[in-house]
């Protein structure tokens, strides 16, 4: 399940594994310095995505303001609010793809999935993001599918790729 | 000992085109003919011929095969390592264009125009082992430093050499290192932070030295802790590198376990340790307050300066940030004294830069040169020119904080200063090439959206005005652009070089400045004649079909998913522009060139 940038309307469902986790993350980074951003991380490690459910629990366990917890998970692009798809995909947009075409690819897959750049398909399946550089370039240009890569990609090659995840 | 080493390449760029598999199938192949005690596979970083991979080298022979497939290894095992005998057919080779005759890597002008300190051990040794790094003469020069030396004899080495920050700027390293030892001495702590937060788009290099050298940027930033007196370090790197972030935690682990990180190294009483934090995608973070901010746990949005953080950094405490090619030059700088790397470069800039060189090239990769190298080298030499016969139009470099060179200047001796003169800048060392198909103004926009995307938003001129110009650009792709905007978007960029907080604002317009500078005549044909002369601004376009051409196979009317070609079988056929999508379908599918755009 999963929501475009624009709505909520996703019930969170967080298991008690999952807090027992993120409470153990809490309790050993707390005290370091500048701790905020390393628990985000594993937080959204282990749910995925950063709800305000998560959020609150994070500010309560560090006694800090939500707001300002609200406002690190803001400021980052890596932070999700939302959960995204079992498939995430992303398109390079960096430089040296983008003279090489890769916003048609990106186009195509707009169209392929009928979503745009930040949203996720009605199912849950795909979530199609346009990302920076990946550091990739020699392969330019690249799509990524969660961690396979895909180099030299054309538009005409999105339908196939797809297809791999069915 | 092993009779043979099989080299094989695990940069993000191999990696991706399936270097992994190739390992694992040379494992099997290796134990299935029973060589596993007489071949070694070792897993190497980056050679920097990255569109050539995945790439393998076998040693001590040297030969250097690219674009291997996990199919070609038995073919590998069989022939090379069992029978000694080369597999030509995957070697790789330059055909030379005159004679025809063949040359073998190291004879190319790709490998033979480079000169590499920074990357030195890049694609040599292993990274994840630290007693090949030792074996490169590694944790020498901290040896020196901390037996041999006093804190000022380090910063007089490294203010000799003339090295100035990789990272784009350009300050000279040593002056840095001197203001943050001298400027406070209350004896409390200082900090020691490694920017791998590479984020210009195009630029790899910091990433390749992570993960194929990964304990020379732990060697020198602890270096640079006993040269300011600091003892701990934070090396912040972006979260997309997934392998560099790997590589770095199992060195510093390695380290610790050799005492070359913790307490008392070489028994010379100093203590350093480093931790590793990640970057969680801002490219604000890349400007050196903002990624103090971010360390701190905060939003990383930068700060005022003064105070410069060599007074108060992080956690308001003295702080020197250097990039990670900075980094990867101290310890030879530190071995080979000063004068060996001031001899190499032009009179302001010294050593060597590692080049991103991507896009409308044939070798795209990863290239070091000395300062003071021609574009004209970088880009026909090493780079092997532009592909398709096309022409060269710019090489932007800088990232969204440099400008697009044009080919008036391809003779340009590249430098700090030489860059800053023609309205670009060194940046951190993406150069991406463009051909006459790259239309400049969507290139400044495409610019300008990343600067807009990634805007912190503290400060007003770049917050509000990098956002104008965009508008502006965007109307003159679409053809609603008035040559009065051209003139708005020249006021309006150096009000925000002028006023914007950090370094990202300052340098915002650069893209759009340089590019009315050297390619006005293709905004003028934007606004005033309506047309995108490389034929890439959509709403400019308009498909013909040619009657003279055009054989009325009807391909073209099928393939348009608007439906607007009509046109009876073996007549000439005609596109309604009212109802044309500018998708580009029907040219794709002519067999006879009848369609043209423009």
């Amino acid at each position: 399940m999963c929501a475009s940038g624009s709505t909520t309307g996703v019930a969170f469902s967080g298991t008690p594994e999952q807090k027992e986790k993120l409470l153990q993350v809490i309790a050993s980074k707390k005290d370091e310095p500048g701790a905020l951003m390393p628990i985000l991380q594993e937080a959204q490690a282990i749910y995925g995505y950063l709800p305000i459910e998560v959020q609150t629990m994070i500010a309560e366990e560090m006694n800090i303001p939500l707001e300002k917890v609200y406002g690190v998970s803001t400021f980052y692009a890596q932070f999700s609010l939302y959960p995204k798809g079992k498939y995430r995909i992303s398109v390079c947009l960096g430089t040296a793809c983008y003279v090489k075409g890769s916003g048609a690819v990106m186009e195509e897959l707009e169209k392929e999935l009928s979503i745009t750049n930040g949203q996720c398909t009605a199912d849950g399946k795909f979530s199609l993001d346009a990302c920076r550089c990946v550091g990739a370039c020699g392969l330019a240009p690249v799509m990524l599918v969660n961690d396979d890569v895909y180099g030299r990609m054309t538009p005409d090659q999105v339908k196939g790729i797809l297809a791999k995840y069915e | 000992m092993y009779r043979a080493h099989v080299l094989v390449c695990g940069g993000t760029g191999c990696a991706s085109s399936g270097s992994g598999k190739i390992q694992d199938t040379f494992k099997e192949q290796l134990e299935e003919k029973g060589l596993s005690n007489e071949v070694a596979i070792v897993q190497t970083g980056c050679h920097g011929l990255c569109a050539l991979g995945p790439i393998v080298v076998v040693y001590p022979e040297g030969t250097f095969y690219s674009q291997v497939t996990p199919e070609d290894v038995p073919e590998i095992v069989a022939e090379h390592l069992l029978k000694g005998r080369i597999v030509e057919r995957l070697v790789y080779k330059e055909e030379d264009e005159d004679d025809g005759s063949v040359k073998s890597y190291n004879d190319t002008d790709f490998a033979k125009k480079q000169h590499r300190v920074a990357l030195r051990n890049c694609g040599v040794i292993n990274p994840e082992n630290i007693d090949e790094y030792i074996g490169t003469r590694g944790y020498e020069a901290l040896g020196k430093v901390l037996t041999e030396m006093t804190p000022e004899q380090v910063i007089d080495v490294v203010l000799a050499s003339g090295l100035r920050g990789r990272g784009g700027a350009g300050f000279p390293t040593g002056r840095k290192w001197q203001l943050a030892r001298n400027l406070v001495q209350d004896g409390g702590p200082k900090y020691v932070c490694c920017n791998a937060d590479e984020g210009d788009p195009g630029a790899f290099m910091d990433r390749s030295v992570l993960e194929g050298d990964p304990h020379v940027v732990l060697e020198a930033m602890t270096i640079a802790g006993y040269a300011i007196g600091a003892n701990q370090g934070f090396i912040y790197v972006r979260a997309e590198y997934p392998i560099a972030v790997e590589r770095l935690g199992i060195a510093i682990k390695q380290a610790r376990e050799y005492g070359l990180l913790g307490k008392n190294i070489f028994d010379s009483g100093f203590d350093f340790d480093i931790e590793l934090r990640l970057g969680a995608g801002a490219f604000v973070c890349g400007e050196e307050t903002a990624l103090m901010t971010s360390i701190e746990g905060k939003r990383g949005e930068p700060r005022p300066r003064p105070p410069f953080p060599a007074v108060a950094g992080l956690f308001q405490r003295p702080t020197i940030l250097n990039n990670v090619e900075t980094w990867a030059n101290i310890p030879q700088i530190i071995l080979n004294g000063p004068e060996w790397f001031a001899s190499m470069g032009t009179e302001k800039s010294k050593g060597t830069k590692v080049f991103a060189l991507g896009g409308k090239i044939n070798n795209t990769g990863l290239v070091e040169i000395p300062m003071g190298t021609t574009l004209r080298e970088v880009v026909e030499d090493i780079g092997g020119g532009v592909p398709n016969g096309k022409k060269f139009k710019a090489a932007q470099t800088g990232g969204p904080s440099g400008g697009c060179i044009p080919a008036e200047h391809y003779d340009v001796p590249i430098d700090y200063d030489n860059l800053l003169a023609i309205g670009s800048m060194m940046g951190s060392g993406g150069l991406i090439v463009m051909d006459e198909d790259n239309c400049m103004v969507d290139i400044a926009k495409f610019f300008l959206e990343f600067t807009v995307d990634e805007s912190c938003g503290k400060c007003t001129p770049c917050r509000i005005g990098t956002k104008r110009m965009y508008e502006i650009l965007d109307r003159i792709t679409k053809g609603q652009g008035t040559l009065e905007d051209l003139d708005r978007l020249e006021e309006l960029g150096k009000y925000i070089k002028d006023n914007a907080l950090c370094g990202l604002g300052q340098t915002a317009p650069n893209p759009v400045l340089s590019t009315l500078r050297y390619f006005r005549d293709e905004y003028v044909a934007h606004v005033v004649d309506k047309k995108c002369p490389a034929g890439v601004c959509k709403a400019l376009l308009s498909y013909s079909i040619d009657p003279a051409k055009c054989k009325g196979c009807t391909l073209c009317a099928r393939n348009c998913p608007a439906g607007c070609i009509s046109g009876k079988v073996k007549e000439p056929h005609v596109i309604d522009q009212s109802k044309c999508l500018k998708c580009g379908a029907c040219m794709d599918n002519c067999r006879f060139g009848a369609i043209s755009k423009g």
